[in-house]
């Protein structure tokens, strides 16, 4: 089959980037969508031009390194799917495809689809973790955790920090990356002792990244290749509330 | 050199705690003068970053992601092995060592591996006080599964993303210590040259992956946390920017390169789907707990497979291994697919493909349980083949998975470069000739929690801190020899893609070096190889320039190191006349077609010395003594 893929090149954070339009003539139904920016890489190279930079790695939908806004929707038309978890038998022969990076000032552009996401990084040092040193754990089965806590924590923990609730919020907000990590840590006992600080600590340095503030828009939630919940934003706010009455002890 | 594993004298039982007695510890206020450069940041160098960090030294983590939580650790589905005996069917430190060391072919060190039975189970007392939401019994207690070679179960899972779950921990415990300045967290850096100064490694050469600029970074010890080298392959399971370069450079620089024809199939994989094909998918070992392999009796059957009636199929790992069946070991499960397929009865479009069917525990346990256990597994199928699992059997073969091959090691984890130690699946140490499955996770940790913080201490109260500044010779002509390759690969300026040369590669490896290997298949890989290496030093194209983000530059400099890495594995496989574990000689085989081991000529560990060309590689033997268990014929009849 043949793709159009009309994609954002950039050369660099100040470059101001502009659309190229790419023919791929031998795509495949069974390839990824990423194949299929391999495969025009390949043409462009061998046509003497640079290939467009894209991140990837595990190519599995898990590392959370891929990520593009592809016709207008992060992560592309299918729901809870990671861009390179894409298949070209969605779309159809002569099908174009608009391909650009996440737009945001917090995840600025680094190069054509590449964008910097450390800013995720920080707001977990905030406070994204349990203090707990190595060694001196006590027994792993010496606090039993109800099983449906644990399983509505583990829906919360698989958050791959891909950036997609980022790029799709109207306000850039980080709300449910970071509520994702907040109610995870919040459902289980052993994030028990560090509650209150943690959230007002991982809520600060979102503001001070840049990242807006949730309007609950759900638009996070639609294009989040996990499926997290925006409960995970109910949950930070009633965590946000608790801590401001109880103070940051 | 005399390579002395310096193993602690002792009964087994007793080695880690006579080593932990005696070793030289480093007075804690004395900690914080030292820097450990670690290198990676997967389960292995995340856990080692974060707990030296926390002990009080400075650490300097560098990996080639934008972020440390994205090494290809985050993507291990199935779990992680532990002694616990949490359901009290019998396990024990000695049987989860023992399981080890007979699934690794009798390959490995009885003391290495003895110890990583012993922390196993800190490993999960640490992870979930981090908050690693293992699954759990209704009762609120930890749940376990089996895995492949092994009859108790003792494995720790979360969900089918139990690595995720693990990385995570490790890097949260990272960024605590990155938030407290104890961790310099370098992200997009790739380590180009390992730089060794009066013998000792002090530092390393990097290469800014924004700016492309070369960077040198100094310290007191140098821990390599790189991962394996599956890559070389070039389909396989790991991430796209898995690679040996780091560890390939530290072999250049004087660390020995330990069994590297030692390399993993796993056997339920998602088929080659066509020549485009960048990755294979891995459908986690934890599915042959319920779902059954089989392939139509006939090769003729081309009926769609839930209408061919049980006396048309023939369950080859039920019928030939009774005792262990569907969960025989990796390698085991590898060959009798690939055997079956030889024999023209594989299925699907390509007849390179076994059936996986669940049918039967559907049945049994419904449709629940079986999402509940699997659910997402079953969706990444469904998702890559359009096809679904719990209809229609998944159609798997085996793709190359995990390397057990890597940088020699002794007992404390250090290369033959002083002050180079190496973590994780990146060296040689635990898993001999064959790795069972949920053991990966657990000897990356094992190595980063609480093997690393002992032994790196005894190398570090010997030596004085701070001895080198980076302004030393060894720096200045590590960095202009890491730039000048650089632009080299820049220069060529042919007409093939570092793509279409590492496709080639990966076929030639594949097809010589594979599931089954024999003398001539090898002496012609060697050949096919070192003529593509030729052609691609004349006819490469890397497009762009080295001083900025250019992907194809990266992947033109671990190519590079896969070519040579490459020779020396068919080099490797070639020394070793007998089979064992995942490296099987066909001209080495029972009447049954088992692997036939070789244990008085064969019973060591080739590290091998570099000496410029891989044809020169000098080999030096590892004579493996086995002093508690008598090494016998693997069976899993
Ligand atoms: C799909 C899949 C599923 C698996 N499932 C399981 C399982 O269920 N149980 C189990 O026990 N094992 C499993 N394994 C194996 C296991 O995941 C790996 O062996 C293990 O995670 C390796 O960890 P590591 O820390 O050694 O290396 P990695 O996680 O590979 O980390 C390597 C790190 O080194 C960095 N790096 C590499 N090269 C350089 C360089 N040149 N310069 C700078 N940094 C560099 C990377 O950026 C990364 O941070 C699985 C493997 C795969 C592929
Ligand atoms: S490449 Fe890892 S999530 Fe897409």
């Amino acid at each position: 089959m043949t793709i159009n893929v009309r994609v954002w090149r950039q050369d660099g954070p100040e470059d101001r980037g502009r659309f190229e339009n790419h023919v791929v003539t031998d795509a495949n139904p069974h390839m990824s969508f990423l194949e299929l920016l391999d495969v025009m890489n390949e043409q462009l190279i061998g046509e003497g031009k640079e290939p467009i930079e894209f991140d990837h790695d595990c190519r599995e939908g898990i590392c959370g390194s891929c990520g593009v806004v592809i016709n207008g929707t992060a992560h592309g038309p299918k729901q809870r799917t990671a861009s390179c978890q894409l298949h070209m038998r969605d779309y159809s022969d002569g099908d174009t495809i608009v391909v650009e990076p996440w737009r945001a000032s917090a995840l600025p552009v680094i190069k054509d689809l590449v964008v910097d996401r450390t800013a995720f990084d920080r707001i977990m040092g905030a406070g994204g973790y349990v203090s707990v040193a190595t060694g001196g754990a006590p027994d792993a089965n010496a606090l039993p955790v109800p099983k449906e806590d644990v399983d509505a924590a583990f829906d919360y923990a698989t958050c791959i920090g891909c950036g997609a609730c980022v790029a799709a919020c109207p306000n850039s907000s980080a709300s449910l990356f970071t509520g994702a990590k907040i109610a995870h840590l919040s459902l289980l006992p052993q994030g028990e002792a560090e509650r209150t600080r943690r959230v007002v600590a991982m809520v600060d340095q979102m503001a001070e990244e840049g990242f807006g503030d949730c309007s609950n828009h759900a638009e996070c939630e639609a294009v989040c290749p996990k499926g997290i919940s925006i409960s995970a934003i109910a949950r930070m706010r009633r965590e946000y509330v608790k801590a401001m009455v109880v103070g940051d002890s | 050199m005399i390579l002395d594993s310096k193993t602690p004298d002792g009964p087994l039982e007793d080695k880690w705690d006579i080593y932990k007695n005696s070793v030289k510890l480093v007075n804690p206020a004395n900690k914080r003068k030292f820097t450990v450069l670690v290198v990676g940041s997967g389960l292995a160098g995340g856990s080692a970053a974060a707990t030296l960090a926390e002990l009080g030294y400075n650490v300097k983590c560098f990996c080639i992601q934008d972020s440390p939580r994205r090494a290809h650790s985050i993507a291990a589905q199935g779990g992680i092995n532990a002694a616990k005996n949490y359901p009290n069917d019998g396990d024990t430190v000695w049987r989860l060592f023992y399981d080890t060391i007979k699934g690794g072919d009798y390959r490995s060190r009885e003391s290495n591996v003895y110890r990583l039975a012993q922390v196993s189970n800190n490993i999960i007392d640490q992870a979930v006080a981090q908050g690693v939401p293992f699954a759990r019994e209704y009762g609120g207690l930890l749940t376990n599964r089996s895995f492949g070679g092994a009859q108790v179960s003792r494995t720790f899972y979360a969900r089918g993303q139990t690595g995720q779950q693990l990385l995570l921990g490790a890097y949260q415990a990272m960024s605590r210590q990155i938030d407290a300045g104890k961790i310099e967290m370098l992200t997009r850096q790739e380590m180009l040259d390992l730089v060794v100064v009066n013998g000792h490694a002090k530092g390393i050469i990097t290469r800014n992956l924004v700016t492309g600029e070369i960077e040198r970074h100094h310290g007191d010890a140098v821990l390599l946390c790189t991962g394996g080298y599956g890559n070389v392959y070039y389909l396989s399971t790991n991430a796209k920017n898995s690679n040996v370069t780091a560890a390939w450079r530290c072999h250049k620089r004087g660390a020995y390169f330990a069994n590297p024809c030692y390399t993993q199939i796993h056997p339920t994989c998602i088929p080659v789907s066509g020549d485009y094909q960048s990755k294979l998918t891995l459908m986690s070992e934890s599915l042959r707990n319920d779902g059954r392999v089989w392939v139509p009796t006939d090769n003729t059957d081309a009926r769609s497979p839930e209408t061919i009636p049980e006396d048309a199929r023939d369950y080859y790992l039920e019928r030939r291994y009774p005792s262990f069946g569907n969960l025989v070991p990796r390698d085991v499960a590898s060959r009798a697919a690939k055997a079956v397929c030889d024999q023209g009865r594989g299925v699907g479009e390509t007849h390179r493909a076994v059936y996986l069917d669940f049918a039967d525990a559907i049945k049994r346990l419904g449709r629940d349980a079986i999402s509940e256990r699997y659910g997402n597994l079953f969706e990444m199928y469904e998702r890559i083949t359009g096809e679904n699992p719990y209809k229609v059997p998944m159609r798997i073969y085996p793709a190359v998975h995990y390397t057990m091959g890597g940088l020699w090691v002794d007992y404390e984890l250090q290369s033959t470069v002083p002050g180079l130690f190496v973590l994780g699946e990146a060296n040689f140490s635990d898993h001999g000739a064959n790795r069972l499955g949920a053991s990966a996770l657990m000897q990356g940790l094992a190595d980063g929690y609480f093997v690393i913080p002992y032994t790196l201490g005894g190398y570090l109260a010997g030596i004085d801190a701070g001895s080198v500044s980076g302004e030393e010779e060894e720096f200045a002509a590590a960095a202009s020899s890491a730039h000048a390759k650089t632009q080299e690969l820049l220069n060529i300026n042919g007409s093939r893609t570092v793509t279409e040369f590492h496709r080639e590669l990966g076929k030639i490896v594949w097809d010589g070096i594979g599931m089954a290997r024999n003398a001539d298949g090898l002496k012609s890989a060697i050949g096919s190889i070192q003529n593509l290496k030729q052609e691609f030093w004349q006819d490469l194209r890397v497009p762009g320039t080295a001083e900025t983000m250019n992907k194809n530059l990266e992947f033109a400099g671990r190519v590079a190191d896969f070519f040579e890495l490459g020779e020396l594995m068919a080099r490797d496989a070639l020394d070793r006349e007998e089979s064992c574990g995942g490296h099987f000689r066909e001209e080495y085989q029972t009447k049954e077609g088992e692997a036939l081991r070789k244990d008085d000529e064969y019973g060591y560990v080739a590290a091998w010395e570099y000496k410029g060309d891989p044809a020169d590689a000098v080999l030096h033997k590892e004579q493996i003594e086995f002093e508690n268990v008598q090494p016998s014929t693997r069976s899993y009849k």
